[in-house]
């Protein structure tokens, strides 16, 4: 009694999430992890701190926070809809929210490593700003965006609480894989849930020897 | 050689006109030169006088007010100021700060590309030559020692056609070894570059081999300037008191002995030998080196005697050298501009009673080259 097709559904539709979500992370976070490595305002230290929350907060806490935010009085309410949440919009807001600390922290610490001298040196070869952090300031961070990308990534198909809480388990548009072993554990059905705990226990496994290979790549090609 | 600022009158189409006032950290900055349209311009002062300071306000990267004007161009002054990336500038750090992300050959022309007229493939193939980076191109950044990579940085600079070239002690981050294989690099940039270059630096030895004229930074502020030897042989400056105290000469290499390996070299119409390296020198300009604590002097020149330079001279006057020293300001007779000091105990002076004026010989234990003798290649 193994539903396959369902299965198959949810995995597509973490996919689809993850991807989107980290496309999103690195468009919004990349500016954001520049400027904070290099402001040193009490805003900056600030905003970094606001970034920083999802770190240590109940995924619940955010949640409720987001279903709110969401709703017919919050972004909802602006896009004319009763709400965002109960959507696929929904998640993709809810994850940024909640994986942004994982993209934006490695990023910004890259960037800091970087520092000032090679954008001095790509300033006195003519390099405008903008030149000079796309063909400097980003290639020699380059590792810490591998990081970004990996961990938003893995952390937006592992998230569960703030997915529960705005998209509730609507199969096929909200019901991502870890909602549904939760599904299939309170339903009792086992063995569809050994198949997706088991496919994400082995996913886990590969995307973190996979990062620390070509983390060990790219730190060889350094100086 | 003039004193303290206002020395646009050392300024000339083609070069730099530089003054420049703020506030950095604890000490403030007001410094006024000008160097020429081309030729080693060095600045040069104990660390934390102000020297790169006052070069990275020059290219722009840290703010001073006040004006910089290379070759006929407004960098800034009072109403405007180009950011650096729009100052054609060459600017080689104290580490080579190679981009790591890049190969060899993408660093030299990063900037060169960026440039208005691109990549020119023949000034490529002359910046290769000139810094001999033909055998590092294929090599990996990370593999390269420091000296190769401050030659890329180097060749990366000039490719990316500056009207200036600054350099902040280029070579204080390297080894003895990689000094000495750099230097005769440098030489033969300063000589064929058709540009101003200011060249940062707190050692004196580099400075009597590379540069031409001299500014002296003390406390953000310029102490004095002009030509090298001036500044070397002011007694006022006090460069003297150093007991490696040094003049550097322009000499010309008329001759070459194969017999005994001497160079012939003309100063000032009068001969001076030196150790040199072999005939294709002739016809070639020389840095002499003189040791201040190496000249004697004589009434008469002495008949017998190991010294093989004895030069007639003309005291220019006479100060205080240390308690028991006088530093005797010397010309070359027939070429007033050519000076250099003596180190004379005030006994012997006051034996020969020396006064300014007196025409005597001078006898130098040892001449030097303060060149490399590697040829200029063009």
């Amino acid at each position: 009694m193994i539903d396959t097709g369902d299965i198959f559904s949810a995995l597509t539709l973490t996919l689809e999430l993850a991807t989107v979500t980290t496309l999103v992370l690195l468009v919004l976070g990349t500016p954001l992890a520049w400027w904070l490595a290099r402001s040193r305002s009490l805003f900056s230290d600030m905003v970094g701190t606001i970034v920083a929350l999802p770190l240590v907060m109940p995924p619940t806490v955010l949640g409720f926070y987001l279903l709110i935010g969401l709703g017919p009085s919050g972004l909802g309410g602006l896009f004319g809809l009763r709400s965002l949440a109960f959507s696929f919009q929904g998640l993709v807001i809810g994850s940024v929210v909640y994986s942004l600390p994982f993209v934006v922290q490695p990023i910004r610490n890259a960037f800091e490593m970087v520092g000032d001298r090679p954008l001095e040196v790509a300033a006195t070869l003519r390099a405008s700003p903008l030149d000079r952090f796309f063909t400097v300031a980003i290639p020699l961070a380059r590792s810490g965006f591998l990081t970004g990308t990996v961990l938003g990534f893995a952390h937006t198909v592992g998230e569960f609480g703030v997915v529960l809480m705005i998209g509730g388990n609507i199969s096929g548009e909200t019901r991502v894989l870890s909602i549904a072993i939760f599904d299939y554990v309170e339903q009792l059905r086992f063995a569809d849930a050994h198949i997706v705990a088991g496919g994400m226990l082995v996913f886990s496994f590969l995307v973190i020897l996979a990062m620390s290979r070509i983390g060990r790549r790219l730190g060889e090609i350094r100086p | 050689m003039t004193r303290g600022k206002s020395l646009s009158a050392d300024a000339e189409p083609g070069g730099l006109d530089v003054a420049l006032a703020g506030r950095r950290g604890d000490f403030t900055i007001d410094a006024a030169f000008a160097a020429p349209a081309r030729g080693v311009t060095a600045l040069f002062g104990p660390s934390g006088s102000g020297k790169t300071s006052i070069l990275r306000a020059i290219a722009g990267l840290t703010r001073l007010d006040g004006r910089v004007l290379v070759a006929g161009q407004t960098w800034q002054d009072g109403s405007h100021f180009l950011p650096t990336h729009r100052r054609a500038l060459g600017y080689v750090f104290q580490e080579a700060s190679l981009f790591s992300h890049l190969t060899v050959d993408c660093n030299l022309v990063y900037g060169a590309r960026r440039s208005t007229g691109g990549v020119d493939a023949a000034m490529r193939r002359q910046v290769i030559d000139l810094l001999s980076l033909d055998r590092l191109m294929s090599r990996a950044i990370a593999d390269l020692s420091g000296g190769e990579r401050q030659r890329v940085a180097i060749g990366r600079a000039i490719l990316s056609r500056p009207r200036l070239l600054l350099m902040d002690e280029p070579l204080s981050g390297l080894d003895h070894r990689a000094k000495d294989e750099i230097l005769p690099f440098l030489e033969r940039l300063a000589a064929s570059l058709d540009l101003p270059i200011l060249y940062v630096s707190h050692d004196l030895a580099e400075i009597e081999r590379l540069a031409d004229r001299i500014v002296v930074i003390a406390d953000g502020h310029v102490r004095a300037s002009g030509p090298l030897n001036a500044a070397l042989t002011d007694i006022g400056l006090g460069l003297v008191r150093d007991p490696r105290a040094a003049a550097v000469l322009p000499a010309r290499v008329v001759s070459f002995s194969e017999e005994d390996g001497l160079a012939e070299l003309d100063l000032g119409g009068q001969r001076v030998f030196v150790d040199g390296s072999g005939p294709e020198e002739i016809g070639l300009e020389r840095r002499l080196r003189i040791v201040a604590s190496d000249v004697s002097l004589a009434r008469a020149p002495l008949a017998v005697s190991t010294i093989l330079n004895i030069l007639r001279v003309e005291i220019l006057a006479i100060e205080p050298g240390g308690r028991a020293d006088l530093a005797i300001l010397l010309a070359v007779d027939g070429a007033p501009d050519l000076t250099f000091m003596a180190k004379v105990t005030r006994r012997s002076a006051a034996r020969l009673s020396l006064a300014p004026g007196d025409r005597l010989h001078a006898q130098i234990k040892s001449v030097s080259l303060a060149t490399s003798a590697m040829p200029r290649s063009r």
